[in-house]
């Protein structure tokens, strides 16, 4: 493929002013640090370089702080944040390598590309570092059901992330979806995948040296998403769909050639370092090889293939056009790559060279268009300690003064299990390819009909091996808004739980972390209580963070969305045949509670969606507990002595088994334990429900190991039935799976 | 028996295919990239699925007309035996080779998710391993399997038996309900007249090694394998 014909353009650049420098998102203080960096006012380009390179986005100027208290090391940890993606090991010498990433502002603006973007930048993370993708997770926040955009976002972001996941032939296996009236104005569209790669063929950013070829991979560059990164990084007001033309637009197609020739490439010894654009594009990634190596990167940009006629550096920098990557290769190894990549069909030009001076230069056009100092850019980035106020805990709450309705518990359950949240999303999941590679053991959903069985976390089994990998993505927002500490321990908790209730072994997390604004300072309260509970329990439970992606300014008009750090997990287990799923295996079973019931109900879903009240405090984590209570039923799991295992989350007890029974079709007779609404739906942490036809030895193992087991019943029938109620499982299936898709196609 | 699939750009299920036939037969097929103007010698040629050339012009019509297209047409036509599945499907009827045409799906949606489907015609070296009207399990995972055909195609495809799977409810009925996608007549797969060559948009490739959690796919393969050994 030939490059378009580059004749200068008559180029007219504004005049560079601090009027400028504002509306690329910098402030007086960063553009006066930039001038002094310098030496002389930037010019048109460099002040772009700098404005994306210190835009919150690609910065973390806020963050970063409170970032560095997060434990991220372990034994199994190979590489932790600071690269594409985080690598742990899964034995065999083989490596996962995953990462969450967010795409949310886009995703507002323009659901479909937004999306399907999103997912596109994930996989180019991971592939990036020589894993071939196996899996695709999303964790999805909408508005209230009934604000008038809610039904559009979730028809463009789901439709967006099936037609490029399954077209690049990834299953998308998991992920988690919730509406509230905090995302009204912004929607959260935060998107996994997770990698495999050989221990011994994993590259990274670093390691260029000096005098190496720079290769440009893969889609040409147009003028699409130019400064995406500076509008992910600023507030929303109302009309923001103006922003449409910085929103990229995706090829998955290519995103698929892309990931076999870049395989096939790492196959060879061709590749010194390699870096995706992502977000502020040819920068970024020109920026990154070159910090890291701690050399210098001249780049042509004459060179850089080019969609669009007269093209300025200034946009060719600040281009997000996908499916793009940069490598550095070996000197006298690029015409076998460019053979590689010419198989493929992908446009393949070195564009440029390494230097000795640390400076990236630009040249086009027969001029220098921009000469930085590469490690004040990097180095002396902004990093601001925002002022922050602690979150005040709300009042506990009375847990007896609020009962069940007149509808009795079994009414209320029904209320719930038709509730937006705990509704079925086969509507959304069934849009998704969850099968292809055949790997794929545990699928979304709980009453499934795509791999046949759910577990509380993604299966999918590694080629070739026994082995498989559990993978879930969590965060329950209503308790990090009531309680930043406690929910950001939570979130780490429940990801440690679903992971262990497949009967996996929790290793490794990525983090995805929302907030609104850090210039509020209780916003600012947010982040740091939200990453110390976090950190304390990844600390806990020894299940470090090797990735992640921080999302600030999720606002719109002033209005911040419920603070949502997503977790991301990922955990190990040896063989999948020995894994439990949630679907009640057969009757006769005796169903068991793992763990403390107190009855918790302050934020309780059953609170929310029955009274009516979005009140009291989150649920108190105890860590210890977390650990001890995990590693035991991990321990039953893998001893076969439990046939279904589910954790139990949102709407309590009483939901978690009646998931057990839609999973099924079986029915669970309950014993008589307590009549109190704050037995069955408290929210109270550090529980499992099991099924298992050994109660009695169960019971034994958990009295000598000082941990709470009670017998709530036994499955038989096809019936719910408590305290001489009963309700049909086939009736909680039907107002499970009714909501979604009744609410999609009204108009 | 020797198998030979064909990998497009774009191609994203060779490996459930290879997986499932390698598993049946105890024997890995080659896979063969569509640049290549050759076939192996083989007995049995598989279009697999996944989304050749992006589907940007019509899903399988770029591909039906690869270099290495010519080759399968020509040994199909010779009597080798041709299965295409989803993806492979949507080429196979933009060859010709067999009738119809596979439009977008009823809902506008792509859906994935476990369908039963009829075997409607199980005296085919496809099919011989299932008994008559047999009812199986295998997932569907497609945006454009909408099978269409005029009415005198149709006529004759039935006059000929020609129509291989039917969508059905559990226990063998053809019923609009269960139809996932507004196929003709419930219409999942069809042979050619000869019954050389089989499409369908199921993919029996995904219900068939052990450690999937379905196996009604193995009935389909075990009749390949069988009837060419």
């Amino acid at each position: 493929m030939t490059a378009l014909a580059k004749q200068k353009p008559a180029i007219q650049e504004p005049a560079i002013t601090l009027e400028l420098a504002k509306s690329f998102g910098l402030s007086e203080s960063e553009f006066n640090l930039v001038n002094d960096i310098l030496g002389r006012t930037p010019t048109y380009t460099e002040l772009g370089i700098f404005s994306v390179m210190w835009s919150e986005h690609c910065s973390y100027k806020s963050s970063r702080l409170h970032l560095k208290k997060l434990p991220t090391e372990g034994k199994c940890v190979i590489q932790g944040p600071g690269e594409n993606a985080g690598v742990i090991d899964i034995g065999d010498g083989q490596a996962a390598v995953f990462k969450m990433e967010s795409h949310n502002h886009p995703s507002y603006i323009e659901p479909y590309q937004g999306a399907a973007t999103g997912v596109g930048g994930i996989m180019r993370d991971v592939f990036t570092m020589g894993a071939r993708p196996i899996a695709n997770l999303n964790a999805l926040r909408f508005g209230e059901p009934s604000h008038p955009k809610t039904r559009t976002l979730v028809k463009g972001v789901v439709a967006g992330i099936s037609g490029y996941g399954n077209c690049v032939g990834v299953p998308t296996v998991g992920g988690e979806t919730n509406f509230h009236k905090s995302y009204n104005g912004n929607n959260l569209v935060n998107a996994m995948t997770v990698g495999i790669a050989d221990q011994d063929k994993i590259y990274y950013a670093r390691g260029a040296g000096v005098g190496q070829p720079i290769v440009y991979v893969g889609s040409k560059t147009g003028r699409d998403g130019i400064h995406g990164a500076t509008m992910a990084s600023a507030e929303f007001g109302d009309g923001n769909e103006e922003n449409r033309p910085t929103v990229q637009v995706g090829d998955p197609f290519t995103e698929k050639l892309l990931i076999e020739a870049c395989l096939e490439l790492m196959q060879s010894d061709a590749i010194i370092s390699i870096q995706d654009m992502g977000a502020a594009g040819l920068t970024s990634s020109a920026v990154e090889i070159a910090s890291k190596g701690e050399i210098g990167v001249v780049l042509d940009l004459d060179h850089v293939p080019q969609r669009e006629l007269n093209m300025v550096p200034y946009e060719i920098m600040l281009s997000e056009s996908q499916e793009r990557m940069l490598m550095i290769l070996k000197p006298g190894s690029e015409s076998q790559a460019r053979a590689i990549i010419e198989k493929w069909d992908l446009d393949f030009a070195v564009i440029g060279h390494t230097t000795d001076d640390q400076r990236l230069k630009l040249n086009m056009y027969g001029e220098c268009w921009c000469d930085i100092p590469v490690p004040p850019l990097v180095d002396q980035s902004p990093l601001y300690d925002r002022p922050s106020v602690a979150p005040k805990k709300p009042a506990a709450l009375d847990d007896a003064s609020y009962p069940a309705t007149s509808s009795g518990l079994l009414g209320d359950l029904k209320t719930l299990m038709g509730c937006p949240d705990i509704a079925s999303k086969r509507w959304i999941w069934e849009q998704y390819d969850s099968l292809v590679m055949g790997e794929t053991i545990f699928s979304p959903g709980i009453a499934n009909t795509q791999a046949l069985k759910s577990g509380d976390a993604a299966l999918v089994k590694i080629p070739n091996k026994d082995k498989a990998l559990a993978m879930s993505s969590d965060v329950t927002p209503r308790y990090v808004e009531a309680d930043p500490y406690e929910g950001g321990k939570q979130a780490v908790a429940e990801s440690y739980r679903n992971i262990t209730a497949t009967g996996a072994t929790p290793l490794a997390v990525t983090n995805n972390l929302n907030f609104g604004n850090p210039e509020k300072p209780e916003i600012m309260g947010q982040i740091v209580a939200a990453l110390d509970g976090m950190g304390e329990a990844c600390r806990a439970l020894d299940y470090p963070i090797v990735s992640g992606n921080v999302s600030l300014y999720n606002e719109t008009s002033g209005r911040a969305i419920q603070p949502t750090p997503a977790i991301g997990g990922v955990g190990l287990i040896a063989d999948y045949k020995k894994s439990a799923p949630i679907a009640f295996a057969a009757e006769g079973f005796s169903v068991l509670v793992i763990g403390d019931t107190r009855g918790h109900l302050g934020q309780s879903l059953f609170l929310r969606e029955v009274h009516g009240q979005e009140k009291g405090g989150a649920p108190a984590v105890d860590l210890a507990a977390e650990k001890k209570n995990g590693d035991f039923v991990r321990d039953l799991i893998l001893s076969g002595l439990v046939s279904s295992c589910h954790d139990v989350s949102d709407g309590g007890l009483l939901v978690a088994v009646a998931e057990m029974a839609i999973a099924s079709g079986i029915g669970c007779t309950l014993t008589d334990h307590s009549a109190a609404s704050s037995f069955w739906f408290g929210e109270d942490q550090a529980r499992y429900v099991i099924a298992t036809d050994k109660a009695d030895d169960i019971l034994a193992k958990a009295h000598s190991a000082g941990i709470s087991a009670t017998v709530i019943g036994k499955t038989t029938g096809a019936d719910i039935t408590l305290l001489g109620q009963s309700v049909a499982v086939s009736d909680l299936l039907s107002i499970n799976e009714t909501w979604l898709p009744a609410y999609m196609s009204q108009s | 028996m020797k198998s030979a699939i064909i990998v497009f750009p774009g191609t994203n299920r060779e490996k459930d295919m290879q997986m499932a036939i390698e598993h049946v037969s105890g024997r890995a097929p080659t896979l063969v990239w569509h640049k290549e103007t050759t076939l192996p010698e083989c007995d049995l040629m598989v279009l697999p699925g996944g989304f050749s050339y992006g589907d940007y012009l019509r899903c399988g019509a770029m591909a039906a007309h690869s270099p290495i297209m010519k080759e399968v047409i020509a040994r199909a036509q010779k009597g080798t035996r041709l299965l295409a599945v989803c993806n492979g499907f949507q080429m196979l009827v933009e060859t010709g080779l067999v009738p119809g045409a596979l439009l977008h799906n009823r809902s506008l949606k792509f859906i994935c998710k476990q369908v039963h489907l009829r075997a409607e015609n199980t005296s085919t070296e496809f099919t011989r391993s299932f008994s008559p009207s047999q009812v199986f399990q295998v997932p569907i995972a497609h945006g454009e399997g909408n099978y269409f055909v005029d009415a005198d195609g149709l006529k004759a495809m039935k006059d000929n038996d020609q129509i291989a799977f039917r969508y059905c409810t559990s226990d063998g009925r053809i019923t609009e309900d269960v139809n996932p996608n507004g196929s003709l007549e419930n219409i999942a797969g069809v042979f050619n007249k000869e019954k050389t060559i089989l499409g369908m948009m199921p993919h029996p490739e995904d219900s068939v090694v052990p450690h999937a959690n379905g196996h009604e796919g193995t009935p389909l393969f075990k009749s390949i394998v069988e009837a060419l050994v």
